[in-house]
């Protein structure tokens, strides 16, 4: 399981993961909580270049329709299938198994602290 | 709204302690889920679900010309009604278009509560004050919302739990018949409860004064733990309705919808000499207006309200757009319901939807599109 420190954040509520080259996104537990129950996640495959602030994916609960805007630029390299077919890991566990894409990115922006992000969302994420 | 603070429901704190999330409904602060929508709507089709709905408008329509002014001010023939049943109506307008619809139940032969939707209160207010009479007998109208707290328990359990809870007395709850109210009371204040509800399950509406809400619920609550009682938030309260076909003010229902079109033609008494909006309802909404429908989709993707409806994937002329749209808890099918072309409205026509930016396919379908097993 990941610490919540090793994550930063974007202002759209996305977390990530740095490993080397690659970025882990998922979205932030807060984000999950408001969306409420998750059942479509429309994911974009591996192999799909993506640019850094675009919206590349949708995510749907019962209620609403959130979007999942890119943190980085890169190229998707893995999608996680388990969140596909069971999209509930996205509210049971949205910074585990509940990950979404894996992209090699080439230039990573700023993104934000753990602090920052709870600051933004006056709680913590 | 003229008000621009929110209000809170007198069960508030009860919803904060529970871990509730909460969502600006008509200018209310209220519960949109407690932990989770789908959870709370699987309950409510198993075993039960307890909301509180405390922010609906309640009017008090008594005396001697309460009977007569209600027949003329909404469409339904409400003198017809025994003491004690429910009716479904419409507030209509002049033109014919829907100001709101409600439930009118009569408590005794001269006292009728009439219980509006919440983001409607002050346009009802205003149309009721509007359409009394100077020449017929006399009857008070009262704005009665901020004395009346509303808790519904809604399940195939329901009944079991009412029966269970303490404090709450009530004679005839295993008699008493869908869309039909009694006297009950709850640690000795007196307690409106009907068998009435917006889930598409057996239910009851419990109204009472707010000061006593809380602990209604709280005894209600301890009653249903061992049936699998939840509170259940306003999201599930909008797929459970939507399942059961019925319409939502705002989304089905407006100014601009007259009854027959929205699938209510027959909540209208057009045997009524008079009542506002009739000559309306007799010259009827035109020929090629559009008519309410249900709609099914494959897949996962729901279509959600002001989505355009096409009649195929290669049309760019819509021919409708929807109201409201989920993918059904019950069924694991996307539903809506949606206005279209009269030519489309035969259920079995297959559709197509823009979901942003992509077109889906759909087939209109009768409605409800679900259908609890009468026990």
């Amino acid at each position: 399981m990941t610490e919540n420190t090793d994550l930063r954040y974007t202002a759209e509520h996305e977390w990530v993961l740095i490993e080397g080259s690659v970025a882990t996104i998922g979205i932030t537990a807060y984000a999950a909580a408001q969306l409420g129950d998750i059942v479509y996640l429309d994911l974009p495959e591996a192999g799909t270049a993506i640019a850094g602030g675009s919206v590349v994916g949708e995510i749907e609960s019962t209620k609403s329709v959130g979007e999942l805007f890119a943190p980085v630029d890169g190229t998707v390299v893995e999608t996680n299938a388990a969140v596909v077919d069971s999209p509930e890991l996205v509210n049971s566990d949205p910074l585990g198994e509940g990950w979404l894409i894996k992209v090699e990115f080439t230039e990573l922006p700023t993104l934000l602290s753990a602090d920052e992000y709870g600051a933004l969302t006056g709680a913590g994420a | 709204m003229t008000s621009t603070a929110p209000r809170s429901s007198p069960l508030h704190a009860v919803h904060e302690a529970a871990g509730a999330s909460f969502t600006d409904f008509a200018g209310w602060q209220m519960p949109v889920r407690y932990s989770s929508d789908l959870a709370e709507h699987h309950a409510v089709r198993a075993a039960a679900g307890l909301f509180d709905l405390s922010h609906m408008a309640e009017f008090r329509v008594s005396g001697r010309g309460a009977a007569a002014f209600l027949d003329l001010a909404l469409a339904g023939e409400i003198s017809a009604i025994e003491v004690g049943q429910a009716k479904y109506s419409l507030l209509l307008a002049d033109d014919g278009g829907i100001i709101d619809d409600l439930v009118v139940y009569r408590t005794a032969d001269d006292v009728f509560l009439v219980v509006a939707n919440a983001s409607n209160r002050e346009h009802v207010a205003a149309a009721l004050e509007e359409r009394a009479e100077p020449a017929s007998a006399p009857f008070e109208l009262a704005d009665v919302s901020d004395d009346t707290a509303l808790i519904a328990v809604q399940g195939p359990a329901s009944r079991s739990i009412l029966e269970a809870t303490a404090g709450l007395e009530v004679t005839g709850i295993d008699t008493l018949r869908y869309y039909r109210a009694i006297p009950a009371s709850f640690e000795s204040t007196p307690v409106l409860l009907a068998r009435t509800g917006y889930t598409g399950e057996d239910g009851f509406e419990l109204y009472l004064e707010p000061a006593r809400a809380e602990g209604l619920w709280q005894a209600v609550a301890r009653a249903g733990e061992p049936f699998g009682l939840v509170p259940a938030g306003l999201a599930s309260r909008d797929t459970l309705r939507l399942e059961a076909g019925m319409p939502l003010y705002g989304h089905e229902l407006g100014l601009h919808t007259q009854p027959l079109q929205a699938g209510l033609g027959r909540v209208p008494a057009l045997g009524k000499p008079r009542f506002v909006g009739r000559e309306a309802l007799e010259r009827g909404p035109g020929a090629d207006a559009r008519v309410l429908v249900g709609l099914v989709g494959e897949g996962r993707r729901a279509a959600r309200a002001g989505y355009l409806v096409y009649a195929s994937d290669d049309s760019t002329t819509p021919i409708g757009e929807v109201t409201s749209g989920a993918l059904s808890p019950s069924l694991g099918t996307p539903i809506a319901m949606a206005y279209v072309d009269p030519a489309f409205r035969e259920p079995g026509a297959q559709l197509s939807i823009d979901i942003r930016g992509t077109r889906l396919g759909y087939r209109t379908t009768t409605l409800p599109f679900y259908r609890r097993k009468k026990d």
